[in-house]
């Protein structure tokens, strides 16, 4: 097959790097989502109690391996996350509008189509970039700072340090970004296939998860909150079961 | 309950977008056309009588009238359809024609999707290949039938564009085959008649002009006046070509 390089019509093999490429969006994507799932597991332990959370945090430490914490263990899932972000940004990058034309073309389609998965691509794009911003200081944070995770570290980031804010739209932000992306993700690639009734059933599951990681994830960052108030005097202190007993 | 045909006849407002790029003092405008609702009126009848009675000049296209041709398709109050296929009775009595995008506009609703079609298929060379030299009076080799059925699903499409209109990559990137191109080549794929293999077809839509271009934003699916299962076999080709990228069969 011909490909035009410098002016210049190649008898050459079409690339396979858009296959690659196209591939590795999709699993950078996959496990992102799959991983805010988790965590959002993981930081809603906070709803079962401190000790619970301390618990939670404690294993991520390799505390219960080790007999000790160690925070660097924190660190390097954060930096496997920070590499993820970053490559299915990159590649994410390419499916954005490229200048004023395309943006205009997409959003005169998009009002005129009244399509809803077009527009929920929309969205996609919107809460995706608004993710750059969003979710790089709470991944520089839990990078440099694997340490201050736990009942209070984390409700005195929430409350005492502002990031409340920030923690309520990159919460929407990601449920709905994730949520649209794994059901793009399944039906992209063709699953669980069964057509247009397989799609209705999909969407309707995508809508139920997003909906419950919502609310879970607003309820987790209202009970931060509180802790954080509450905790608001004693600033810095780190949490120890028992140590509230004492108090 | 009354009967539907007791129903007093609405009164039908169809603004139509209008212009004509051959005449250079035209400029697109909306212009609007009153009429009274009959009985089944498709939009097509309603456009029909709108020429005949209250302005010759106003261009559109059709031949087959029944869902056949592809030749008179539009976006209809923004999404594109196939007039012929598209009751009144269903609608709300003010209705918004405008040409398909992305297709060169002859004039008014008609556009010339049998240039791009054209285009498409030489570029994705949709024919059988590998039959040169056959033997034209030797008899065809059987075909299982479902198979056969499955090719004549694939073969349905009557290029009329509307997947093309309904698809946001599409509108982004001209160069996009579009949900139209890679169901042709789904077809030539099934065809055993065909000599080509993944790697042919590789070639053919293995980039961001082709399969890996579709960012699934479903509008094709939707849209498609054959109800053509275009999602399933864009996902299948995808799977089919991602693999063959990573160097398998």
């Amino acid at each position: 097959m011909s490909e035009a390089r410098g002016g210049l019509v190649m008898d050459v093999p079409k690339s396979r790097w858009p296959a690659w490429l196209d591939v590795a969006q999709s699993t950078s994507g996959l496990l992102l989502a799959l991983f805010m799932w988790g965590h959002m597991f993981f930081v809603a332990s906070i709803l079962l109690g401190k000790d619970a959370m301390w618990t939670v945090t404690r294993f991520f430490e390799g505390y219960y391996v080790f007999g000790t914490p160690h925070p660097w263990l924190v660190s390097l899932v954060v930096a496997a996350v920070i590499a993820l972000f970053v490559v299915h940004g990159a590649l994410a990058l390419r499916k954005f509008p490229a200048d004023y034309r395309q943006y205009r073309a997409l959003r005169r389609h998009m009002k005129g189509m009244h399509h809803a998965d077009t527009t929920l691509w929309w969205w996609q794009v919107v809460t995706g970039f608004a993710l750059f911003f969003l979710a790089s200081p709470h991944l520089y944070i839990m990078l440099t700072q694997p340490g201050s995770i736990g009942p209070y570290g984390s409700a005195d980031r929430v409350w005492s340090d502002g990031m409340w804010g920030l923690y309520l739209l990159l919460l929407l932000a990601v449920e709905f970004h994730g949520g649209i992306g794994l059901y793009r993700l399944a039906v992209k690639w063709g699953w669980p296939g069964g057509g247009q009734t397989a799609r209705r059933r999909l969407k309707a599951l995508k809508w139920g998860l997003t909906a419950f990681f919502v609310v879970l994830g607003l309820a987790t960052l209202g009970a931060y909150a509180q802790i954080g108030m509450e905790h608001a005097e004693h600033y810095g202190e780190r949490y120890e079961p028992g140590l509230e007993g004492g108090r | 309950m009354t009967a539907p045909n007791a129903r007093r006849p609405r009164q039908l407002r169809i603004e139509v977008l209008r212009h004509n790029p051959a005449d250079a003092a035209s400029v697109p405008r909306l212009q609007g056309y009153e009429l009274t609702e009959a009985p089944g009126m498709t939009l097509f009848i309603a456009l029909n009588e709108i020429r005949e009675t209250q302005d010759p000049s106003l261009q559109f296209d059709f031949v087959c009238r029944a869902g056949i041709c592809g030749s008179c398709g539009m976006l209809i109050n923004g999404r594109p359809g196939l007039a012929c296929r598209t009751l009144i009775q269903d609608m709300d009595p003010h209705i918004r024609l405008a040409p398909l995008p992305v297709f060169e506009l002859i004039g008014d609703l008609s556009v010339d999707t049998g240039k791009w079609m054209r285009a498409v298929g030489e570029r994705l060379e949709a024919w059988l290949h590998g039959a040169a030299g056959a033997d034209v009076d030797r008899m065809e080799a059987p075909m299982d039938p479902d198979l056969a059925d499955a090719i004549y699903e694939l073969d349905r499409c009557i290029e009329c564009g509307c997947c093309v209109a309904a698809c946001g990559s599409a509108q982004m990137r001209e160069d996009f085959v579009g949900a139209v191109g890679l169901n042709r080549i789904a077809r030539f794929r099934l065809d055993p008649r065909d000599g080509r293999d993944d790697g042919d077809f590789y070639e053919l839509i293995g980039d961001d002009q082709g399969v890996f271009g579709c960012m699934t934003l479903l509008g094709c699916q939707d849209v498609c006046p054959k109800d053509l299962p275009l999602q399933t076999q864009i996902a299948f080709l995808r799977r089919h070509m991602a693999r063959r990228g990573f160097g398998g069969g």
